[in-house]
């Protein structure tokens, strides 16, 4: 299966801006990610390499290298929580070990009822508003545990 | 407390100020039109960015007027030509351009259309970090506003200089920073340095000649056109001209981005700007600018923040993000959680950063939990010493050698308490349990 007509063209489109169409792989990448269910599936990346003139290795090689894109499946949400230094100071394991206990997903791992995927990434820059989250593309800064609470009690 | 004329965060209260109406009725774009239209020769641009002392925001501090005459006379070299604006900002600590970006971002494009312009460019690409989403939007629409205003793109205000801006969305590499990094990734490759000479001046994106700067650099460019060299270097110290933006963070009551004058005191930031450290609490360790420079000990807390003075105390300026730990802290608990960091980020090119930045994660790791070895200190010193300076490819490894070189020579009796008492000795917030387990890699 192919790409869609709409999202081949907006890759078209993204390639334009640069002398070299693959220069455009990595922004194809997330917009692939943005709307085909939040990961990268092999078939993409196939389709991906055949509208870039790659090897679908080529295309994996650089998926791989980018903590960015998911090459599993993901659950509906993603929460994504920063471990790193300035979070850490503040409280960064305290909010992952209550995201992990709301959501009942493991670090790196997605909620057996596939709602939830949470993850640790490193410094998100919002150090001076630590400890942050990130659910689905959208930052949360300046977390206690009550708001943890707030933002997941909404999903779960 | 003392006040100081400000500039990049002038606007950042106003209401719309990232829309293109506000930020032209502050006279916004008056320095990119007083340059074309006068017009300025680009030689000139180059001159009295030069002359207004401005280094560069990225970490490493190079004067950016310098950096651009690197680029090669156009008359002989009839190559393509690039700028690159650095907007991937990921080191540890550091949240300044995001400031910048969601806030003004009409002040960088300005900045970047004069560089472009100084150093004959024809395209600038900006490189922003994949989740800085807020960032990219408003990026975006500020160049469409001001491609609808005849301000990008062909023939400039009806001048004769064209100029094509184009975002570029990262994907969460933090050595995609790393300006050669930066380059391989824009061509859509993996983010792996590339070994210098040849420099991005002579050979950078495709083959091209290239000039890398960070988005802070670039804010100030507008300024020193509009105002002057010399208003430029009213500001700050001799050496370390303007303002820059200091992000503190970590344990202080009042965590933030604050625009100052190079040269004030660590001490009178802390205390004045941030509040001092939190709940009461007294410092016990600091690190000047972001992860990758060396921690200092409370000590040396009336340094002058400027790069002359940081690095006579002994270590670097380097983002200006300043991280304040209290004395209930663990020193090895935040070395290991910067040397995982650096182990994740490594991009496995140079076998001393890639197998050195995995071990002292593992042994900073051990020691914290309990597991640590006789031995572990030596270990941990001849690991950084094997891993810098300038042994790799790129300064990542740099990166992770200098603090753990830093805490071993502030903190070894810590460390070394540590691995006799086989537990760490601090047990507020969590500091002695351990992380949830990590499933599986990513
Ligand atoms: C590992 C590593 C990561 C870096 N990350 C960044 C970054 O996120 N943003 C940035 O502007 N510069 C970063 N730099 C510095 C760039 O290589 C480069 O020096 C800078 O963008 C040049 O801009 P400037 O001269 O305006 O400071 C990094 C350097 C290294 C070695
Ligand atoms: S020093 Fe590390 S990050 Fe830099 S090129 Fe070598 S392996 Fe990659
Ligand atoms: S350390 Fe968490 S956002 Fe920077």
């Amino acid at each position: 299966m192919a790409l869609s007509k709409e999202l081949a063209a907006e890759i078209e489109a993204l390639a334009g801006k640069y002398p070299q169409r693959r220069a455009a792989l990595i922004p194809a990448l997330h917009r692939c990610q943005e709307t085909l269910g939040g990961w990268i599936s092999p078939q993409t990346m196939e389709d991906l390499a055949a509208l870039f003139g790659l090897e679908p290795v080529e295309v994996f090689g650089v998926a791989s290298f980018y903590p960015m894109f998911h090459l599993k499946p993901v659950g509906e949400h993603v929460v994504s929580v920063c471990h790193n230094i300035s979070c850490d100071l503040r409280g960064a394991r305290e909010v992952l070990e209550h995201v992990c206990r709301i959501t009942g997903a493991p670090v790196h791992g997605t909620s057996p009822d596939g709602r939830f995927t949470v993850e640790t990434v490193e410094c998100q820059g919002a150090c001076t508003s630590a400890p942050m989250l990130d659910l689905d593309g959208v930052y949360h800064e300046d977390l206690d545990l009550g708001k943890v609470d707030e933002i997941l009690g909404r999903l779960v | 407390m003392k006040t100081f004329p400000t500039y990049l965060l002038e606007s950042s209260g106003a209401s719309g100020a990232h829309r293109l109406a506000v930020y032209r009725e502050r006279g916004g774009y008056r320095a990119l039109e007083k340059v074309l239209k006068t017009p300025v020769p680009p030689a000139q641009v180059i001159a009295e960015v030069k002359a207004s002392g401005l280094r560069g925001r990225g970490g490493a501090g190079f004067p950016t007027g310098l950096k651009w005459s690197f680029m090669p006379d156009p008359q002989k070299d009839p190559r393509p030509r690039f700028l690159a604006v650095n907007a991937d900002e990921s080191e540890p600590g550091t949240c300044k351009d995001r400031v910048l970006m969601e806030r003004d971002p009409h002040g960088l494009l300005e900045g970047a259309l004069i560089a472009a312009y100084a150093i004959r460019a024809g395209t600038a690409y900006i490189y922003v970090r994949g989740e800085y989403r807020t960032s990219y939007d408003r990026l975006q629409a500020a160049v469409d506003e001001a491609r609808a205003a005849s301000l990008v793109g062909q023939r400039i205000l009806g001048t004769d200089f064209s100029c094509e801006v184009h975002l570029h969305k990262g994907a969460g590499a933090y050595i995609c920073g790393e300006e050669t990094g930066l380059m391989e990734s824009l061509e859509g490759k993996r983010g792996h340095p590339r070994p210098k000479p040849p420099f991005p001046a002579g050979s950078g994106l495709w083959g091209n000649p290239t000039t890398v700067n960070n988005v802070e650099t670039i804010h100030n460019v507008p300024f020193i056109v509009d105002r002057g060299e010399a208003w430029f270097r009213s500001m700050g110290t001799p050496a370390s001209t303007g303002n820059f933006l200091c992000g503190i963070s970590g344990h202080v009551e009042k965590p933030g981005v604050y625009e100052l004058p190079f040269g004030l005191s660590a001490r009178e930031i802390l205390e004045e700007v941030a509040g001092g450290v939190w709940k009461g609490r007294r410092l016990k360790a600091w690190f000047p600018g972001g992860s990758s420079t060396g921690l200092l000990p409370a000590s040396a807390i009336d340094a002058r923040m400027d790069h002359d003075s940081i690095k006579a105390a002994g270590s670097m300026f380097g983002t200006a993000a300043m991280i304040v730990l209290d004395d209930q802290s663990c020193v090895v608990r935040a070395s290991h959680v910067i040397a995982r960091f650096y182990d994740h980020e490594s991009c496995g090119q140079c076998s001393q950063c890639r197998e050195g930045t995995q071990w002292l994660s593992q042994i900073f790791g051990r020691i914290e939990e309990g597991g640590g070895l006789p031995d572990d200190l030596a270990t941990l010193e001849g690991l950084a010493r094997g891993m810098a300076p300038g042994k790799t490819i790129c300064a990542l490894s740099d990166a992770a050698a200098i603090p753990t070189l830093a805490v071993i020579k502030h903190f070894r009796s810590e460390i070394e308490e540590h691995i006799r008492l086989k537990r760490c000795p601090f047990q507020i917030e969590g500091s002695a349990r351990r992380a949830p387990q990590a499933v599986g890699a990513r």
